[in-house]
C-alpha cells in the first residue's frame, strides 16, 4: 500500500503550493486594495483604441 | 453619484461635469466651466492623454476655486520633504500622497499615467480605497515640489498635512490572515487523512493508520501553535487585566482537545480529535477576520494634525522662510495665505480677516475680525493675506488644547464591554459543573474512564460557538451599516450603539447643513428689474449670504455691475443699470446702528432708500423633524448649539417638553454637558460634526461624526456617518439591537448541538467521529442562522 503514502505526498505538497500562493498573494498586497487591479486590468484595451490627438514634438519629449 | 439629467440650458463642463452656472468657456468644441478645468483638458490633450476623458464621463473636480502659486513652496525645504519620504537612494524617492479626489477608474488611470506626463516621474500606482498615489521619482531630475505642483495642475492637488510628517507607511497587519491560511490548509488535510480511522480500515493495514495519525499530529503543530495564538495572546491580555474573557475557556478547550490527542495517538489508543480542533481554530478565525475587516478608508483616530498644514510662512526681520508646526514659537509673526489654516491662536497685526471656522463649528458664514482681535486656530483665513502674532503654541492653543485633553473616559476597554463576554463566563461555571459531575459519577462507577469523560465534556461545550455566532453576526452588521454609509470603528459599537438611552445632537452642520439657507423676504415688495439688480449685485460677492440671495434671484442673465465695493463683514455695494445698491448689515445699509443686531439680517438700500431685509435661518436638513419625533418617544434627547436661542422655539416644539436645549456652547460646555449627563447615569450617544464637538464626542459612549462627503475629515469618533443618512438613525439603531437577538438565537440552536455532543460525552463514548460531524455542522449552521437572521432585520428595517 505504498502508493497511498505516495498520493498521501503528492496531495499535501499540492496543497502546500496553493498555502504558499495564498500566503504569496497576502504580501503581495492583493487584498489591500480590492477595486483598483480590476479597473487597471481594463486600461490597455481603452489605449489601443483611442488614438492620442496629435504625437509629441520632440522637443516635448526631451522636456 | 454625479447628476446626470440637466436641463439643455446649461451646459456641463467637460472636465468636471457640473453645471456652468456662472460662465461658461467654449474652447476645443467644449464647454468648461471654468479657466481651471480648461487648463486641465489642454494639458492632457497637449499629451495625447484624453483617454482621461473616455474612461468615465467628466471624471475631474471642479477647478473654480484657485490654488495659490506658491502653496507648496515648502517643499523645498529639504527636511520637510524628508519627512514625507519614505525612501530615498542615489536616484529615486518614493512618496505616498493622499489624494482625496481619487473617485473613479479615470483618477486611477491619469495618476499612474503621470510618466507620460513627466519623465521626472518612474512609476506610480493608486491604492483605491485609501485614496492614496504612491509615486517614485527621480529626485535629480524632478523635485517633490514639482511633483506635488503637477498633480495639482491636473486636478489631483495631493493633501498634506502635519499628521504626515514624519509618517512611515503603515502597512495593514496581515498576520490574521497568515494564520488563516495556514489553518485552512491543516484543518483540510487533517480532515482528508482521517477518513480511515472514521470508515475503518483492514486490520492488516494497521502500520498504515499510523501513519495517518501522526501525519495528523504533525499537521496540527501549525495550528495549535501558530494559527491559535491569536487566541492565547488575547486571553492572556484579559487575564493580565483580571478579566475572563471569551477567549479564556476557549483556550481551556483548545490545550484540552490538544493534550488528550497527542495521548491518544503516542499511546496508540486512538486518533485524537485533531480534525476538531484545526477545524475551529479555522472557523473561529474566519469570524474574526470577517469582523475586524474595517474601513481602511477611514481614519477613526484623527487629531487637528491630520487638519492642520505642515508648514506655514514666518516672517523674521522682512525675510520669509517656511516653519514646520512644532517650530513655531510665541511671538512669531505668521503670515496666513487666503484659504490657508490658522494653526495657532494668534493677534492679527496687518490685514482684515474674514475666517471661516466651518472646520471647527460647521458654521460656513465667515466671521470678520479687525487689526487687534484674536483668531483661534482651526479657522481659514478667506479673505487676502494677513499676519498674525502667536500668542500661544500649536500645542496649546484653544482648541487643539482641548484634543489633547489627558481624561480618558473611563471605561472598560473596548473588548472586555461585550455582554458575550459575561454570557461565556457563565457558561463556563455550567460546564465546569457538568464536567465536575461527570468525573464524580464516573470516579464511583469505573474511575478508567473519568479522564475520557472530563476531556470530552471540555472538547465539546467550548464556547467556541457563541464566539463564532458574535464574530459572524457582527461582521454581517457592520457590513450591512457600511453599505448605508454607517461606517462604525469597530464591532463593540454596534453594542453601545444599541445600549444608548440618550442622544445629544449638535445643531450646525449635523441638524442643519452648513451650506444651505433658507432665505426670507421682508418689506416692501419688489419689482422685477429690483429683484435683477439685486441679484447682479449679490453675484459678485463669494459670501455665502451673497451666493444665497443670487441663488434667491435667480436668472442667469447678469446685468453688469460698475463702482462694485465689498466691505468685508459688512457689506457691499455698486451701481446697476444707474442705480446704487446696497445690500449688507443693518449699520452698514442705513447708516445708523438699528436695534436688532442680528447677524443673520440682511438690509437692501436702492439709492439709499431701505427697501426691505433678507433673514436667514440655516436649513434642516430633510426628515429630520420625523426623525427627532420618532426618536423622543423611545430615548431623552438634547441639542447643544453654538448660536444664539434664535432656533429655541422651534426644536422644543419639534423635540417636546423633555428635550434638553442648551444654547451658546463652547466646546467645553459641550463636554461638560456630556459628563452631567452620563453622571445622570445615561448612556450618552452624541452626533456632531465640527472640531468644536471633538472634545464631546470622545466622551461620549457613543460618538458619531457626520460627514457631508467620505472625503471630509471627521473628528476623533466611535463612527462616521454620511450626512444625507442621518434620517435614518432610528432604524440603524434597531439594527443594532438585533444584534443581541441575533447572536443569542445562534446560540441557543449551537448549544442543541452541544447537548447531543454533551450526551456523548458524559456517558464516554464520544467518538472522534461524532466530534468531527458535530463541530462543523454546528458552526456551519450557526453561519446560516446569523446571516440570515441579521439580513432578514436589515431588510425588515428597509436597509440595503
Amino acid at each position: 500500500m505504498s502508493v497511498i503514502i505516495l498520493l498521501l505526498v503528492a496531495s499535501i505538497s499540492v496543497a502546500s503550493l496553493f498555502l504558499f500562493a495564498f500566503i504569496w498573494s497576502v504580501k503581495d498586497g492583493q487584498y489591500d486594495d480590492e477595486i483598483a487591479p480590476a479597473v487597471r486590468i481594463l486600461f490597455d484595451d481603452i489605449s489601443a483604441t483611442a488614438k492620442p490627438e496629435r504625437e509629441l514634438l520632440p522637443e516635448e519629449a526631451a522636456k | 453619484m454625479r447628476k446626470l439629467t440637466t436641463s439643455p440650458a446649461t451646459p456641463r463642463c467637460y472636465h468636471c461635469g457640473e453645471d456652468c452656472h456662472e460662465e461658461v468657456l467654449r474652447a476645443h468644441d467644449k464647454d468648461f466651466c471654468c479657466s481651471g478645468c480648461q487648463m486641465v483638458y489642454e494639458i492632457l490633450n497637449q499629451n495625447g492623454m484624453c483617454d482621461y476623458y473616455t474612461i468615465s464621463n467628466n471624471p475631474g473636480t471642479s477647478r473654480r476655486t484657485k490654488v495659490r502659486a506658491d502653496k507648496f513652496a515648502f517643499l523645498d525645504d529639504g527636511k520637510i520633504a524628508d519627512s514625507l519620504i519614505h525612501f530615498k537612494n542615489d536616484s529615486q524617492s518614493h512618496i505616498s500622497f493622499y489624494v482625496p479626489q481619487i473617485h473613479c477608474s479615470s483618477c486611477l488611470w491619469l495618476l499612474e499615467n503621470l510618466h507620460r506626463l513627466e519623465r521626472g516621474v518612474l512609476s506610480s500606482k493608486v491604492n483605491f480605497i485609501k485614496k492614496e498615489v504612491d509615486i517614485v521619482f527621480d529626485h535629480q531630475v524632478f523635485s517633490l515640489r514639482k511633483l506635488a505642483e503637477l498633480m495639482t495642475s491636473i486636478g489631483y492637488e495631493p493633501y498634506i498635512s502635519f499628521s504626515d510628517m514624519g509618517a512611515k507607511k503603515t502597512r495593514i497587519d496581515s498576520s490574521k490572515l497568515y494564520k488563516l491560511g495556514v489553518a485552512g490548509f491543516c484543518f483540510a488535510n487533517i480532515m482528508l487523512m482521517s477518513f480511515p480511522e472514521y470508515l475503518g480500515i483492514d486490520a492488516k493495514e494497521k502500520s498504515l493508520l499510523l501513519v495517518f495519525r501522526y501525519a495528523n499530529l504533525f499537521l496540527s503543530l501549525p495550528v495549535f501553535f501558530y494559527s491559535a495564538s491569536e487566541f492565547y495572546i488575547s486571553a492572556w491580555k484579559s487575564l493580565k487585566h483580571r478579566f475572563l474573557n471569551i477567549d479564556a475557556p476557549i483556550v481551556l478547550a483548545v490545550w484540552v482537545t490538544f493534550a488528550r490527542s497527542v495521548y491518544e495517538v503516542l499511546t496508540a489508543t486512538g486518533g485524537g480529535y485533531f480534525d476538531s480542533m484545526s477545524g475551529i481554530v479555522f472557523f473561529m478565525l474566519a469570524g474574526r477576520v470577517l469582523q475586524d475587516k474595517t474601513y481602511q478608508q477611514l481614519s477613526f483616530e484623527r487629531d487637528y494634525t491630520s487638519y492642520f498644514p505642515i508648514a506655514v510662512t514666518r516672517i523674521t526681520e522682512q525675510k520669509q522662510e517656511t516653519a514646520t508646526l512644532p517650530d513655531i514659537r510665541l511671538n512669531d509673526t505668521l503670515l496666513i495665505h487666503s484659504e490657508e489654516l490658522i494653526p495657532a491662536d494668534g493677534i492679527i497685526t496687518r490685514g482684515k480677516a474674514l475666517i471661516d471656522y466651518s472646520f471647527v463649528t460647521g458654521e460656513s458664514l465667515p466671521v470678520a475680525k479687525e487689526m487687534g482681535e484674536i483668531v483661534y486656530a482651526g479657522g481659514k483665513q478667506t479673505g487676502g493675506n494677513i499676519e498674525i502674532l502667536v500668542i500661544k503654541e500649536v500645542a496649546q492653543s484653544y482648541l487643539t488644547k482641548l484634543w489633547n485633553r489627558n481624561e480618558t473616559p473611563v471605561t472598560a476597554p473596548d473588548d472586555e464591554r461585550s455582554f458575550v463576554h459575561l454570557l461565556s463566563r457563565y457558561f463556563t461555571i455550567i460546564l465546569f459543573a457538568i464536567a465536575g459531575s461527570a468525573a464524580a459519577w464516573w470516579y464511583f462507577h469505573d474511575p478508567s474512564r473519568v479522564w475520557t469523560a472530563v476531556t470530552a465534556v471540555l472538547i465539546v461545550a467550548c464556547p467556541c460557538a457563541l464566539l463564532l455566532s458574535n464574530t459572524f453576526t457582527n461582521a454581517n452588521i457592520l457590513r450591512r451599516l457600511g453599505r448605508n454609509h454607517l461606517y462604525l470603528r469597530n464591532a463593540q459599537v454596534i453594542e453601545d450603539m444599541a445600549e444608548a438611552d440618550c442622544i445629544v445632537f449638535d445643531k450646525t452642520g449635523t441638524l442643519t447643513t452648513g451650506l444651505y439657507q433658507d432665505i426670507l423676504y421682508e418689506g416692501e415688495p419688489l419689482q422685477e428689474k429690483q429683484v435683477k439688480a439685486i441679484g447682479a449685485l449679490a453675484a459678485q460677492s463669494t459670501h455665502p449670504f451673497s451666493k444665497a440671495i443670487a441663488a434667491w434671484a435667480g436668472s442667469l442673465t447678469r446685468q453688469g455691475v460698475s463702482g462694485f465695493r465689498e466691505i468685508a463683514g459688512k457689506g457691499i455695494e455698486g451701481i446697476v443699470d444707474g442705480d446704487l445698491v446696497t445690500l449688507g448689515s443693518a449699520a452698514f445699509v442705513t447708516q445708523q446702528p438699528l436695534e436688532s443686531n442680528d447677524a443673520s439680517v440682511v438690509y437692501i438700500a436702492i439709492e439709499e432708500e431701505v427697501w426691505g431685509r433678507f433673514k436667514f435661518r440655516n436649513h434642516y436638513r430633510d426628515h429630520i423633524p420625523s426623525l427627532l419625533q420618532k426618536l423622543g418617544k423611545n430615548y431623552q434627547l438634547a441639542v447643544l448649539s453654538g448660536d444664539n436661542a434664535g432656533e429655541q422655539a422651534y426644536l422644543r416644539k419639534v423635540l417636546g417638553y423633555n428635550a434638553i436645549l442648551l444654547f451658546n456652547q463652547q466646546p467645553m460646555d459641550k463636554l461638560e454637558a456630556i459628563k452631567t449627563l452620563q453622571a445622570q447615569g445615561k448612556k450618552v450617544m452624541m452626533i456632531g460634526d465640527g472640531l468644536n464637538d471633538a472634545g464631546a464626542l470622545q466622551q461620549a459612549d457613543i460618538g458619531i461624526a457626520v460627514s457631508e462627503s467620505n472625503n471630509n475629515f471627521t473628528p476623533a469618533s466611535d463612527a462616521i456617518l454620511a450626512a444625507e443618512q442621518l434620517p435614518l438613525l432610528d432604524r440603524f439603531i434597531r439594527l443594532a439591537k438585533a444584534n443581541k437577538q441575533v447572536v443569542l438565537t445562534a446560540f441557543v440552536i449551537s448549544v442543541l448541538y452541544n447537548l447531543v455532543g454533551l450526551f456523548f460525552a458524559v456517558t464516554g463514548v464520544l467518538s472522534p467521529m461524532i466530534a468531527a460531524i458535530l463541530m462543523p455542522c454546528s458552526s456551519i449552521s450557526i453561519l446560516f442562522v446569523t446571516y440570515g437572521l441579521s439580513n432578514y432585520f436589515g431588510f425588515r428595517e428597509g436597509l440595503k
